[in-house]
């Protein structure tokens, strides 16, 4: 893709298929000699790191899904349904169901944790300026297809968890009622998606369909957003363009072993979590069979969006709560145009950089927010009070302060070349 | 060094997670002394725990709660109370369970009771009531929960379970009034529980002649409830070793795999 290939067919197969559908030159040129900036740091293992999250999800979910049964209706056991008693059978009866499904549930944890490390790597080195601007809202289009397959996957298993999670998000449409006067439009969307008057059976099997197509939506949308990687080339931590061949290596075996070690930590602490803590992120009440008539004390989702819910319940009037909640993702795709700096990488930039950290922060705090009851007090202070500053802050990270800093700062000197940087001084080929 | 701050990332986000939520401070949780034997990486079920607390499950509580999930041929599998087959079978003859109809097409005898048989290893325990409004009629309208999944569906998991079990005759705080037909529990939400002190001291005899005060029953049935809810868990720390000895092996040579590629590129 960058650059004329380098591939030459050796023998007679790969010569015949290479005038046909040279696919082997494809992944040569893709996989192996793929010139890629040879600065990129830990902080650059996450898209290999979350291509293997994909893989396993879609893995261990073709074989979950051999077993799962997605019926609401009453199942053997008394106040229990199909599908609960199928993950239950898989946990119990399936030989290593227990490991498939442990490992499904935390994969997704660990895809969504990989994910936002991926997104402030993003933000901090500036991987969304030009010309990146396509694979940084690409990247936004999986984000969001990864909350809708993640959040369909929880209401599966059926518990109590799901049921209300699930009557809760999708009650969030009836909110348009109060702007379009008689006719419920909003009303109607929740019963268009319901399937019925309320979340049920035809709820359950909607879901899992989705649930099982929108992964392979997310591959597609990985193959362009990995194709509109390969256009201009990797960003890297000085945030500068590659000058010449001096400034990279291959991408095999230079990546692919450094890609390889990081994953395989990433793995270490992922079976960490499987084998010795596999319901720690997990909500004791989804083993609770889905009961309509009584509603759990808290309903919470699972960590990964327990920012969003933190800036849906700070606001008292549902409508634009909802609207704050789904604008928090939306404006991700606007940043390549709201940052008005010239400078890529939090590296050179000292104000912005201070900016960044805040945010990080902002946002473990919105999660933690996101966990407490709705009326909890800390200190004396109204939590739902800190929630409304850090949701202003939020939105004010990226609508006032990114274009501002931009213009006020005066970013540090940048190297002349990555390979000046890296080596010292440029080499003399 | 990286590495530790993506895990210090990784950890904070998850820690905001619920789970934390306990039901005041004012009654924290109890464990048993000792712990539990099946807490930790190498943690395994206690044998002798698993079979008393299966006798404490049949002798008490089997009265008024279920144990749908769980297959009476688990009873004799590796990681579980480890009876012997032909225990497994016998506890299971033990229960009678609905039959086919017979070769008539019967599905009554000829008093009007319906036909029933001894259970056999593919079976699950049947429940004690025939549905759910059978449970509350005789339950002052309260449903006793099924015990299959118990521990792992509520907050505290064991603790919980064990705090409830060991948590009766105590005196309520002043000015707090017990509601009538209940009991005072102050490990349960709202302090008022419907199930009467399941536990006394020297209920359950074992036959091993083992301690039976309320906390050893209690002790023994919550280890055996712990292992209906999660019946893998000892296959699941075995292998959990040893794929972490693998992944960690691998990473270390992946690790020196990197050092040596990348020597001459920097």
């Amino acid at each position: 893709m960058s650059g004329p290939s380098t591939y030459v067919p050796q023998t007679g197969l790969t010569r015949w298929l290479d005038s046909r559908l040279p696919l082997v030159r494809f992944a040569h040129d893709t996989m192996l000699t793929f010139p890629t900036p040879r600065n990129l740091n830990f902080w650059y293992a996450f898209g290999a790191i979350l291509t293997f999250c994909l893989t396993v999800q879609i893995v261990t979910g073709i074989v979950l899904a051999m077993h799962f049964d997605p019926s609401a209706a009453v199942g053997s056991v008394p106040g229990s349904s199909v599908a609960f008693d199928s993950v239950e059978n898989i946990m119990r009866e399936v030989n290593y169901g227990w490991l498939l499904r442990y490992v499904h549930a935390n994969g997704a944890s660990m895809f969504f944790l990989a994910v936002y490390i991926h997104m402030f790597r993003g933000l901090y080195y500036g991987s969304y300026k030009a010309p990146r601007e396509i694979l940084w809202i690409l990247g936004v289009i999986i984000y969001l297809l990864m909350v809708m397959t993640a959040f369909m996957g929880y209401v599966l298993p059926w518990g109590q968890m799901s049921f209300w999670a699930a009557t809760v998000i999708t009650n969030l449409f009836s909110s348009l009622d109060q702007v379009t006067g008689g006719i419920k439009a909003g009303s109607h969307i929740a019963t268009w998606l319901w399937g019925g008057f309320a979340v049920g059976d035809a709820t359950l099997n909607r879901f899992f369909s989705l649930h099982y197509l929108l992964p392979f939506v997310i591959a597609g949308v990985v193959g362009l957003h990995i194709w509109a990687l390969h256009v201009p080339g990797n960003n890297n931590p000085l945030g500068i363009d590659v000058k010449g061949p001096q400034d990279t290596v291959p991408f095999h075996p230079y990546y692919t072993v450094k890609d390889g070690f990081y994953v395989a930590l990433f793995t270490v602490l992922f079976a960490f979590l499987v084998f010795f803590a596999p319901d720690f992120v997990g909500n004791p009440d989804n083993y609770v069979p889905a009961n309509p008539l009584v509603t759990p004390a808290d309903i919470v989702p699972e960590w990964y969006l327990l920012p969003f819910y933190a800036m849906l319940r700070s606001i008292p009037q549902k409508l634009i709560g909802v609207l704050v909640l789904g604008g928090a993702i939306v404006t991700l795709a606007f940043i390549p145009w709201l940052d008005s700096s010239k400078v890529r990488s939090n590296r050179f930039r000292p104000l912005m950089k201070q900016f960044f950290w805040v945010f990080v922060v902002d946002c473990i705090l919105l999660g933690y927010l996101g966990a407490q009851q709705a009326d909890a007090v800390k200190f004396g202070i109204p939590l739902v009070w800190v929630a409304r500053l850090a949701t202003a802050y939020y939105y004010g990270f990226f609508w006032v302060i990114m274009p501002v800093i931009g213009l006020i700062e005066t970013p540090k000197p940048l190297p002349d070349s990555i390979a000046k940087s890296v080596l010292g001084t440029a080499p003399a080929e | 060094m990286r590495f530790a701050l993506a895990t210090g990332l990784a950890l904070g986000l998850m820690l905001s997670a619920p789970a934390l939520a306990a039901n005041g401070d004012q009654y924290p949780l109890n464990t048993p002394p000792g712990g539990w034997s099946f807490e930790g990486p190498l943690g395994t079920y206690n044998r002798a725990d698993l079979q008393h607390g299966f006798q404490v499950y049949k002798e008490v509580c089997s009265a008024c709660h279920s144990l749908n999930r769980v297959a009476f041929h688990t009873l004799d599998e590796p990681g579980g109370p480890e009876f012997t087959e032909p225990q497994a079978k016998a506890i299971a003859a033990g229960y009678k369970l609905p039959a086919d109809p017979n070769d008539k097409g019967e599905t009554v005898d000829d008093k009007g009771q319906p036909l029933m048989r001894p259970g056999i290893l593919a079976d699950h325990f049947p429940a004690p009531f025939p549905n759910e409004q059978a449970a509350r009629a005789n339950n002052g309208g309260a449903l006793p929960p099924d015990l299959s999944l118990i521990v792992k569906a509520r907050v505290g998991g064991p603790n919980y379970v064990y705090s409830i079990l060991t948590g009766f005759h105590q005196t309520p705080p002043a000015g707090f009034k017990v509601t009538d037909g209940k009991y005072f529990n102050p490990y349960f939400i709202g302090w008022n529980i419907s199930m009467p002190p399941p536990l006394a001291d020297h209920q359950v005899t074992f036959v091993d002649g083992a301690p039976n005060a309320i906390a050893d029953e209690a002790k023994a049935v919550v280890t055996f409830l712990s292992w209906t809810s999660e019946p893998h868990l000892e296959d699941r720390h075995r292998i959990g070793v040893g794929v972490m000895i693998f992944l960690i092996v691998l990473s270390g040579l992946l690790y020196l795999s990197y050092r040596r590629v990348w020597k001459d590129a920097h």
